[in-house]
């Protein structure tokens, strides 16, 4: 069973020292935060988000639920781990 | 019909939509040779007007080299305008196989092969080299051709932040599980004009089993000692497994590109690279003229070496004059103004005063990072480049702009 505040704090942690460079931004990111609209991740970049949650948790993610909407925040990438984890 | 009213209206549309976002690209219409002085019609229709060109990749001002342009001809009259053919069926000739040789040598590498352009190559290496079972590990802000490339494959795919080791470790080591690893960067970025550090990435590839591919178009011909790129800078000449180059740049400026690399690598392009294996080979009249070059860039280093004093001269005295200039070495000089509008307005006004640079803005570079981009000639005599100077320095009083730094830039016109 996975923890979920865990899971979230380990997306968010992983989101800031992947994508961004700037301290006072990583403060001010949350698991609400848009970013792939909001510019903060590219689509072509969003593949590396990927390829570490597939290995972090063991689960395949098809590429036709990969979408830039179902990455667009730390909530919803939780949701879409949670989902493949069939929990 | 088939091109309906609704469809002609979605491209009128979108068109527009490219104008109201300021994003829409206009050609001048240039009626001399490319060089240092050019004659230029824009806007459409309007008369000729001469400009020092400081916005071509024309690094060592051998575009229109007389020696060159008689290679040129020379290598019509003996081997013919057009092969009619891609390389492998009746499209290889005696030149061809020359010029390879002497990119191999000049490059440091084992073999060579060449493509219709570095376009071309970035497109087809990739996924003649590599499969499902391996991984790219590429710079985020590599060229849009790479990234072209690296999309056409079906290997995974992970980035690291731009030009931080660090990240890259971590990336690496992340990966090992991978059959293949290959990390991939630009030798200079064209944006930046920054150098990769091709020798922190070797000694991290060496570390962790990974070859390593460098686009070094920005670079062939001119940085490093003898001018053999970013590799020969950074003392790691024989350790990039993959050089992928260009000839529309600094050797001559025509077209046509290569993959030069260990012998194995190059082997693959010429059996499964598809714009190899599918795309007409480059015309016998540019391959002589690119061979010319070559025998130039291999014989001396006089033109790297007046670019290299270009580029000090110019850097200096356009930051003595007050201007926010991106510190490095490369010829590529990014006058940084971080505001869009600042970047067009200053660019007009500088072709006005007979100067044609032109204004970069988001989505070109990142959002806030709006900038003039120069780029040196080896073509370009001193007076030139005081007549630029003097023309930045005139347009840059009008605007207020002398002395203020990034900071006070952002503060005086916003981003």
């Amino acid at each position: 069973m996975l923890d979920e505040k865990q899971l979230k704090d380990t997306v968010l942690a992983y989101v800031k020292n992947e994508y961004i460079d700037d301290e006072d931004e990583a403060d001010e990111l949350t698991a609400d935060t848009p970013l792939i609209s909001g510019g903060i991740v590219d689509s072509f970049s969003m593949v590396s988000l990927k390829v570490f949650l597939e290995k972090k948790y063991q689960i395949q993610i098809p590429d036709s639920d990969a979408t830039p909407e179902a990455f667009d925040t730390v909530s919803k990438i939780v949701e879409l781990v949670k989902r493949f984890k069939g929990e | 019909m088939a091109y309906s009213e609704k469809v002609k209206e979605h491209y009128q549309k979108t068109i527009e939509e490219i104008r109201d976002g300021g994003l829409f690209k206009e050609e001048r219409f240039i009626h001399s040779p490319q060089d240092a002085e050019i004659k230029v019609e824009f806007p459409e229709g309007s008369e000729l007007k001469e400009l020092i060109n400081m916005c071509a990749n024309n690094y060592l001002g051998l575009s229109s080299h007389p020696d060159v342009v008689k290679a040129a001809h020379e290598g019509l009259d003996s081997r013919g305008y057009g092969m009619s053919s891609v390389r492998f069926i009746c499209g290889t000739q005696d030149i061809h196989r020359e010029l390879q040789d002497k990119l191999t040598k000049f490059l440091g590498t084992e073999d060579t092969v060449l493509f219709p352009s570095c376009m071309d190559a970035n497109a087809g290496v990739f996924e003649a080299i590599l499969g499902e079972e391996d991984i790219i590990i590429s710079d985020r802000l590599v060229h849009a051709s790479l990234i072209d490339g690296i999309r056409l494959c079906k290997a995974a795919y992970d980035s690291f932040k731009h030009m931080n080791m660090q990240h890259l470790e971590q990336k690496l080591e992340m990966h090992q599980d991978k059959r293949i690893r290959l990390v991939v960067t630009d030798g200079v970025f064209s944006m930046d004009g920054d150098l990769a550090p091709l020798d922190e990435i070797v000694a991290l590839c060496e570390k962790y089993d990974s070859m390593v591919l460098v686009d070094d178009s920005h670079a062939t011909g001119f940085i490093g000692k003898t001018g053999r790129g970013v590799h020969e800078h950074f003392g790691v000449v024989g350790k990039i497994d993959i050089i992928t180059t260009t000839l529309g740049k600094a050797l001559g400026g025509a077209s046509g590109g290569c993959v030069s690399g260990r012998a194995e690598l190059v082997e693959m392009c010429k059996q499964r690279a598809r714009p190899y294996l599918f795309s007409n080979t480059m015309p016998p009249v540019i391959v002589a003229a690119a061979s010319r070059v070559m025998d130039i860039v291999s014989g001396t280093t006089e033109r790297r070496d007046k670019l290299e004093a270009n580029t000090k001269y110019f850097r200096e005295k356009m930051t003595e004059a007050g201007f926010d200039i991106r510190p490095g070495e490369t010829p590529i000089v990014p006058v940084m103004l971080y505001n869009a509008k600042l970047s067009q307005d200053m660019a007009r006004d500088l072709y006005a005063e007979g100067i044609y640079v032109i204004g970069f803005f988001y989505p070109v570079v990142p959002q806030g990072q709006a900038r003039i981009r120069t780029q040196l000639s080896a073509a370009h005599e001193k007076d030139h480049l005081d007549k630029a100077i003097a023309a930045f320095t005139k347009i840059g009083k009008k605007y207020g702009i002398l002395g203020l730094k990034k900071k006070e830039l952002i503060e005086k016109f916003g981003l």
